[in-house]
């Protein structure tokens, strides 16, 4: 589903290179981990999957279901069945949650070529994915994300992700910031939407995440490069032994 | 599901973004350019006026020959020569239609072709029940459950229709034309005309006064709450020609009104004046919602043509507990000099101004409003949203007084100005007065550009540049949108996002 390969990514105005050279490969139906220290470049990762701009691809290549992923703007990406879980959800006042729920579906519908949802169908659609994450009707009439506590924006966005039902889905440091209750609630709504054809990337800086999500393969990253791949048992290494391994000795 | 329309009309604009740019082909008495006593006599004979009313003018026209134009507003543009305009500009066809059907059908088309529901037929005959609900009205409602809007329909000097006026009599209301009311309650007229902004009150008020050809009249008589939505439709259509409507509502004591206004113009080279006056009046515990969708041609994206939009709006409170609510969408005109305002006379009466203000390309607007406090208990709200795009200038200019009578005087002002890209600019000047130590006034102020950040986060949901645009602006503009009458609120979501077509990238 997913090819990575060679990826060099620097930001458009420095010339340090943040990625050097990452390769991946995910299949349909896995979830893969991406661990690493604080600056390796997990976030820049998830970013240049969605296509934000500022970055800067200097080699290397990613293709998604066949396709140059890279050549795609952030909404035709989106419309392909990518997408990004935030880990700071950006506020959009006065435009409800509910609203921005239905635009969004319907203009990735439309870019699809198929047509806008009826509003009693939206409806439904919305109600049961949202009681399963525990979105109350209130949440959402309220502005996106606006007055949101850290758990109610993670919700809501496993809440977005369950109602446009993408096929690769990049979860970035989706637990951090939640207690312990509401790391539950959110990687339960996540468990909910795996599926033999739908890809998961699961970034994050700990393993207690991953107890709730359990991955198929756990990679390494570190100073912009995949340095180790194992089973789910990697993250628990990492628990214990944290990343000392993995970085790179200041000179 | 109006964003969605939205996003359908931004989609679908192709070069030339101001759709309602057409000239419609008819054949117009004009009177010969210039400005002087005998146009004055010239305009006031074509409409057989009362020789109070010509005397009226002609001081107004004195009076303008000494004043200076006002250059405090922060907007520029090249020396308006006066006496290269025509002052009156009538469609030939119509001496007088007493009904829809004697209307010249061109005209119709005219309207239909706008948008504007010129079909007191259609809905007498069925076509639209009365009562039968809009999938607009939404939850909120509309103010008047009949879905019911009479319209005045002033296409360059002259009001060609008014429609729904009989069933309007049936409840004492009276809403004409303002020359109609002229010859029909003169009384009215001549006791309200100029008694909220009088002849002198300004450069371009005192220019109106002399040579305004036409707008509208409303009465509504005590106790009487208006059984439908009032709307006048503007329309400049011949060129070289300047279009000076005024405007005149009387609430008597206790009676509502909510009245809306909308303008478009055509698509010229050159740029077209427009400057208007409207009047308020409200008595004893009445209420006057007035409400204004401003889509005037802009001009182009280099700053050629549009229309100079200089207008003076004034509401009296006259009366104990009475209330008078500006809402305006402003999209339109290559400049906008603007101040709807209040004078809360009455104790105990309210002021309110809701404000978007939307410009783009090389637009400038200069608006806001005056909250003037004399009563007791008197309390005013402001809440001004301008946008600015392109290479624009956006400005709100607002005075809140209190008299030193006005105990007690209230004021709450929030202006908030959203930035769309780094060549336009915004400017909030406000002015506060306050002679009596009772007063609380309130004023807070944002300025904020669209993030990269929200941008990026609409996109990677699936919406294009201009649709995450749209549905940013229209969030931000929300708080106002809500206080329009229903049935605009769809209409003017759209026109949000046509407004801003081209504003990234």
């Amino acid at each position: 589903m997913l090819e990575i390969n060679n990826l060099h990514v620097k930001l458009e105005d420095e010339s340090r290179e943040i990625l050097k050279g990452l390769t991946l490969s995910v299949k349909p139906g896995e979830v893969h981990a991406i661990m690493g220290p604080n600056g390796s470049g997990k976030s820049t990762l998830s970013y240049v999957l969605s296509g934000r701009e500022g970055y800067e691809v200097t080699e290397g290549s990613v293709t998604f279901k066949g396709e140059d992923l890279l050549a795609l703007e952030p909404d035709q990406r989106a419309a392909k069945g990518v997408f990004l879980a935030f880990q700071y959800p950006i506020e959009i006042p006065g435009v409800a949650t509910m609203q921005f729920l239905k635009v969004a579906l319907n203009a990735q519908r439309k870019a699809r070529g198929q047509k806008e949802m009826s509003a009693p169908d939206f409806m439904r659609h919305v109600k049961d994915r949202a009681a399963r994450l525990n979105v109350s009707q209130d949440m959402l009439r309220r502005p996106v994300n606006v007055g949101f506590s850290g758990g109610e924006k993670k919700r809501a966005e496993i809440l977005q992700m369950a109602v446009l039902e993408p096929s690769l889905c990049v979860l970035d440091e989706t637990d951090s910031g939640l207690d312990i209750d509401a790391l539950r609630v959110v990687a339960e709504g996540v468990n909910a939407l795996r599926s033999p054809d739908r890809a998961m990337i699961v970034i994050t800086h700990y393993q207690r995440l991953l107890d709730y999500i359990v991955p198929d393969k756990v990679h390494v990253l570190s100073d912009g490069k995949i340095v180790r791949t194992g089973g789910k048992e990697l993250a628990l290494e990492l628990e214990e032994k944290g990343y000392a391994d993995y970085v790179v000795k200041a000179a | 599901m109006a964003d969605l329309e939205t996003i359908e009309l931004v989609k679908d604009i192709d070069v030339d973004k101001y759709k309602y740019g057409f000239e419609t082909d008819i054949e117009s008495e004009l009177a010969p350019k210039g400005l002087s006593e005998d146009i004055v006599r010239y305009i006031s004979a074509k409409k057989n006026e009362p020789q109070w009313m010509l005397d009226w003018r002609l001081e107004a026209f004195r009076v303008w020959q000494n004043m200076e134009e006002p250059t405090w507003a922060k907007v520029s543009y090249p020396k308006i020569d006066f006496q290269d305009l025509h002052y009156y500009a009538a469609p030939k066809s119509t001496p007088a239609p007493k009904s829809l059907d004697e209307v010249d059908p061109k005209l119709l088309e005219t309207y239909a072709k706008l948008g504007i529901p010129l079909k007191e037929q259609e809905i007498l005959a069925g076509v639209r029940k009365q009562g039968e609900k809009s999938e607009l009205d939404g939850e909120s409602g509309g103010e008047y459950a009949s879905g019911k809007v009479a319209v005045d329909a002033v296409f360059d000097s002259v009001s060609v229709v008014t429609t729904f006026k009989d069933e309007l009599k049936k409840h004492g209301v009276i809403f004409c034309s303002i020359s109609e009311a002229l010859r029909e309650h003169p009384e009215l007229v001549k006791q309200h005309l100029g008694s909220v902004v009088p002849q002198g009150d300004n450069f371009y008020a005192a220019l109106n006064a002399a040579v305004f050809s036409d707008g509208s009249f409303v009465y509504v008589p005590p106790g009487v709450r208006c059984p439908m939505e009032l709307s006048t439709y503007f329309r400049m259509n011949a060129k070289n020609t300047g279009q000076f409507e005024r405007t005149l509502i009387i609430a008597d004591k206790g009676s509502y009104v909510s009245y809306l206004e909308g303008c478009t113009a055509p698509t010229r080279d050159e740029s077209q004046l427009h400057a208007a006056v409207v009047e308020l009046i409200a008595l004893e515990d009445a209420e006057i919602k007035y409400s204004t969708v401003q889509n005037w041609y802009p001009g182009d994206a280099e700053g050629k043509g549009g229309i100079y939009n200089f207008v003076t709006k004034r509401g009296d409170c006259r009366g104990a507990h009475s209330k008078i609510s500006w809402t305006q969408v402003e999209t339109g005109s290559a400049i906008t000099w603007k101040y709807p305002s209040c004078i809360l006379r009455g104790d105990h009466s309210r002021g309110e101004f809701y404000s978007i203000a939307i410009s783009n390309g090389r637009q400038q607007v200069d608006s806001g409003t005056k909250m003037i406090h004399l009563g007791k208990n008197t309390s005013s709200r402001i809440i001004s949203k301008g946008i600015a795009a392109g290479r624009s200038d956006n400005t709100y200019r607002g005075l809140v007084s209190a008299h030193r009578k006005a105990l007690n005087a209230r004021n709450f002002t929030q202006c908030d100005s959203l930035l769309i890209g780094d060549k336009c600019g915004a400017h909030t000047v406000p002015y506060i007065e306050s002679k009596t130590s009772t007063a609380q006034f309130e004023h807070e102020a944002t300025t904020s550009k669209i993030s990269d950040d929200q941008m990026f986060y609409c996109m990677s949901r699936g919406l294009s540049e201009e649709e995450a645009v749209a549905l940013i602006v229209n969030g931000f503009v929300r708080d106002v949108l809500q206080q329009l009458p229903m049935e605009f609120m769809a209409e003017t979501q759209k026109l949000i996002g046509i407004s801003l077509e081209g504003s990234v990238g």
